[in-house]
């Protein structure tokens, strides 16, 4: 951790860490995997200051990563409302909001360039709302009391991409950054304990090959695909940070999941994905569940008096904008009781009703009319009328690979920014932060970190790609993509997949315990060897071919899942996303442990149980731990 | 519900391809289409038979990724809608459904339903960015931009890449997706610096690759964010000045 106050350290920081000359940048080569915010942001720059860089996406175009379907904004600390927002502030939030298990120094930083983000975007050309003067606009999120979330209608993820893609595009262009589409990569190559480059499998052809580099850059994003059912596009997956993993990157707090507490309810099994609506619709909508159980009125027939506006009830100075893992609980904890609303009873009220009829319909369609075409195309049902239902769904990993202060891995040389990585949203992430945290890696932190390392290394070249190393790595891709193929059982790959996600769900989902963690851990072993021995991949391995590109996803899935059990199971603690039930206050709020529990777990692979685990211990010395409260 | 689809199957870029007729029961209203291929998917992989390639990765419709001709419409019948948000409850039980991938010289065919769209990213390659290196930007407040501009620029880049406007046209013509990005940029005062070098890379880049267009409109009654024919009149507008100022 560099030295001085938290707020110089970034200072200090940037001035101790060594440079490398303009014009010795051209003979280093950077790999970049993942073209979201963080990847594109990164390669962007990276390639603007002289590096040689590659990016691997297994998209067919780089805008297609799932940073495009971020809908409600990005925080940063401008106080362009005068609200009395700060640098210290939006820290003090953070490090809050993440229920106490984030570092402070990351996070600070993090406040500090947030600023800087949305300079860089809008110079970009990135459409952010206006007020009628000219001057950009804000809203609320959740877990805040200021106004300090910049966004771009409902398309805000949308609208960031777009900035760091073409930001991308023109260094493409310019010779500077060479781009694989359709590209997985399936392995870290590791060469006298530092990273040497990435084996990649070509999506079409089914080509294994090799790139080596004197950096790798992981921005692949987080894993609520493990849950099958998530907010996550299809094919968002962990394998880059899984295979990282094995090859000696330290994985940390992989149990902090995120559920989201605005997503569209489940309708029937053969669901393949959950859709989120954005946190900004809580600063329009009363959430509510009728005060009756098993009222089977529509919602139009029940009284106010009748209703439960239970988020207001329970906290009233946040309201209806608590933080998501608050949110998300209470919601279950309606649903559990029997007050759910809808066909299935199994979501609650979002109204809009009050604010229709304080703001005008126009204004509220200006505010959210895109997601509220979305919420109609899917439910069939006119939000505008009648009040939405959500219900909680996995959304996003505040777990991820360990990475320090450089944002580097325990494997020198590798990189992991962006979701990819667990470092600044502690146990539970703010809305409108994982778009800020992405750019902020990419943009201004990483970019400026990497040349501390690479700069030890100038004169030398990476390992040739037909060195030993590369070799072995190749051939171990090649044998996971046979044996997959070899199998030729019974079941399909998401048949396997659904049946993972379901006893994540029930057992490391929302509220977890001791005996059902044990349980999920020896069903998924079971699950595991059966998916080894009967699931059924068709086709070769030489053409396009989903169902293989999805086995080996979900065979990373196997093992991850095992891992944030164990995880969930040793933190004997509740904070934030991770919610224990041994582990609550009376008024079941979560209760943390810090004298045994303020630390970041991370574990180091180690192929057979038990985990190694390896503690960070996080010390706070600007923000004093409290039991949270947002009453 | 019960439907018959007849979806096209073609190996790789060079095989032929055919139609295949498939029955699938057991659908429901509430799936979207990309789950009725999933639900066939499964059926096929179970039966041994190569389950149909076709893509889509956010089933919201904002990716871009899905992209079918279905009844011959790109993305469905219903406006303003992506393959992924096209729910069955717009079909009836016992329907006919026929589905294709994206045809347009422009989009060769990868696999099955799957096309190689790449020639947006090129366009995009070509000029269809701000020029304004990381840290070089001022204060995002020292230049206003005026409600309506920003609206409506936002109104253009609400593009999501999907290609439906050039498998729609008749000319295979990539018009409206040129024209989206060039209004984006060139409505805002940031643009401005580059717009006529911006205009003409990339026009040129979009006819290098995509038809001519002659205004018949298919593409914006198929834009699944029902982009407006308004932009191309801006693009030709703005590229007829900045020849002449070449």
């Amino acid at each position: 951790m560099p030295p001085g106050s938290i707020q110089e350290a970034w200072d200090n920081h940037r001035f101790s860490v060594r440079l490398v000359n303009p014009s010795n940048k051209r003979h280093f080569s950077i790999i970049v995997v993942g073209s979201g915010l963080a990847g594109a942001s990164a390669a962007a720059t990276l390639a603007e200051l002289g590096y040689e860089v590659k990016v691997f996406t297994f998209h067919d175009s780089p805008r297609r990563a799932h940073s495009i379907a971020a809908q409600g904004g990005i925080n940063a600390t401008k106080d362009y409302h005068n609200d009395g927002d700060s640098v210290f502030r939006l820290f003090y939030d953070t490090i809050k909001g993440g229920d106490f298990r984030s570092r402070e120094a990351n996070v600070y930083r993090l406040a500090q360039v947030s600023s800087e983000v949305i300079d860089q975007a809008t110079a970009q050309g990135v459409p952010f709302a206006r007020e009628y003067g000219g001057l950009l606009d804000n809203r609320s999120f959740g877990g805040v009391q200021v106004s300090r979330t910049f966004y771009a209608r409902g398309q805000t993820g949308q609208q960031l991409l777009l900035g760091a893609y073409q930001a991308m595009s023109r260094q493409i262009a310019a010779g500077n950054v060479e781009l694989h589409t359709r590209t997985e990569m399936l392995d870290v190559v590791v060469d006298d304990g530092c990273a040497a480059g990435v084996v990649v499998r070509d999506l079409l052809t089914g080509e294994v090959s090799s790139h080596s580099a004197h950096a790798v850059v992981l921005a692949t994003g987080g894993y609520s695909n493990a849950f099958f059912l998530s907010t996550n596009a299809k094919a968002s997956n962990a394998t880059a940070i899984w295979r990282a993993h094995r090859r000696g990157a330290v994985f940390a707090n992989p149990c902090f999941t995120q559920i989201h507490p605005t997503c569209i309810p489940q309708t029937d099994e053969t669901q393949s994905k959950l859709t989120l609506m954005s946190e900004s619709l809580r600063n329009d909508g009363r959430i509510w569940v009728p005060l009756q159980e098993g009222d089977e009125r529509l919602p139009d027939q029940i009284p106010e008096a009748e209703r439960d506006y239970y988020l207001e009830r329970r906290y009233p100075a946040f309201g209806n904008l608590v933080p998501r893992d608050v949110a998300s609980r209470a919601a279950k904890a309606m649903i559990d009781d029997d007050l759910g609303v809808g066909p299935h009873r199994n979501g609650v009220y979002l109204d809009f009703a009050e604010a229709i009829e304080r703001l005008g319909i126009d204004t509220i369609r200006g505010r959210y009319g895109n997601l509220f075409q979305m919420y109609e195309r899917i439910t069939a049902e006119d939000p505008y009328r009648v009040p939405m239902r959500i219900s909680p769904a996995p959304h996003y990993t505040m777990g991820g690979l360990w990475v320090d202060y450089n944002l580097m891995t325990t494997i020198p040389g590798l990189y992991a920014i962006g979701e990819a990585n667990f470092s600044d949203h502690g146990a539970n992430r703010l809305g409108a932060s994982a778009l800020m945290q992405g750019l902020a890696d990419g943009y201004f932190v990483l970019p400026v970190t990497i040349g501390d390392y690479l700069a030890a290394h100038l004169g030398e070249q990476p390992p040739p790609t037909d060195h030993p190393a590369f070799e072995a790595a190749e051939q171990e891709v090649d044998e996971r993509v046979r044996a997959l193929l070899a199998v030729d059982g019974r079941q399909s790959v998401d048949h396997f997949h659904r049946e993972l996600g379901r006893t994540l769900w029930q057992q490391c989902g929302m509220a977890r315990n001791g005996p059902g963690l044990e349980q999920a851990i020896h069903e998924i072993a079971a699950l595991r060897e059966e998916y080894h021995a009967d699931v059924r991949v068709l086709g070769d391995g030489e053409s396009l071919n989903q169902s293989l590109e999805k086995a080996g996803r979900v065979s990373d899935f196997f093992e991850l899942a095992d891992l944030m059990c164990h995880d969930a199971l040793y933190r004997e603690e509740s904070c934030g996303g991770h919610f224990r039930e041994e582990h609550q206050t009376p008024d079941h709020e979560a209760l943390r442990d810090d004298d045994n529990f303020a630390h970041v777990a991370a574990w180091e692979y180690s192929g057979a149980e038990p985990h190694i685990l390896h503690k960070e211990e996080l010390i706070f010395q600007n923000v004093h731990p409290t039991q949270r409260s947002y009453a | 519900m019960k439907l018959t689809l007849k979806v096209w199957r073609q190996t790789s870029p060079e095989a032929r391809g055919d139609f295949v007729i498939y029955t699938v029961d057991g659908a429901n209203e509430e799936m979207s289409f990309p789950e009725l291929l999933d639900l066939l998917n499964e059926r096929l992989t179970a039966e041994s038979s190569d389950p149909i390639a076709f893509e889509s990765d956010c089933r919201e419709g904002i990716c871009g990724a899905c992209g079918l001709m279905i009844n011959g419409q790109a993305h469905g019948p219903q406006r303003g809608t992506t393959t992924c948000q096209l729910h069955l409850r717009t079909f009836n039980d016992g329907d006919e459904i026929v589905v294709e991938p994206f045809r347009s010289a422009g989009f060769p065919i990868v696999k099955d339903l799957v096309v190689d769209r790449s020639p947006l990213d090129r366009i995009i390659q070509s000029g269809g960015y701000i020029t304004a290196p990381t840290g070089s930007a001022p204060d995002a407040n020292l230049i206003p931009v005026p409600k309506d501009d920003a609206d409506r620029a936002m109104d253009a880049a609400a593009c999501i890449g999907c290609g439906a406007c050039i498998a729609a046209c008749p000319n295979g013509a990539g018009q409206l997706f040129t024209a989206a990005k060039l209004a984006h940029l060139n409505l805002l005062p940031q643009g401005q610096p580059e717009r006529p070098k911006r205009t003409l890379a990339m026009v040129e880049t979009m006819e290098a690759y995509f038809g001519s267009c002659t205004n018949h409109g298919e593409c914006t009654a198929a834009c699944p964010k029902e982009i407006s024919l308004d932009f191309i009149a801006m693009l030709n507008h703005d590229y007829r000045r900045a020849r002449r100022s070449r």
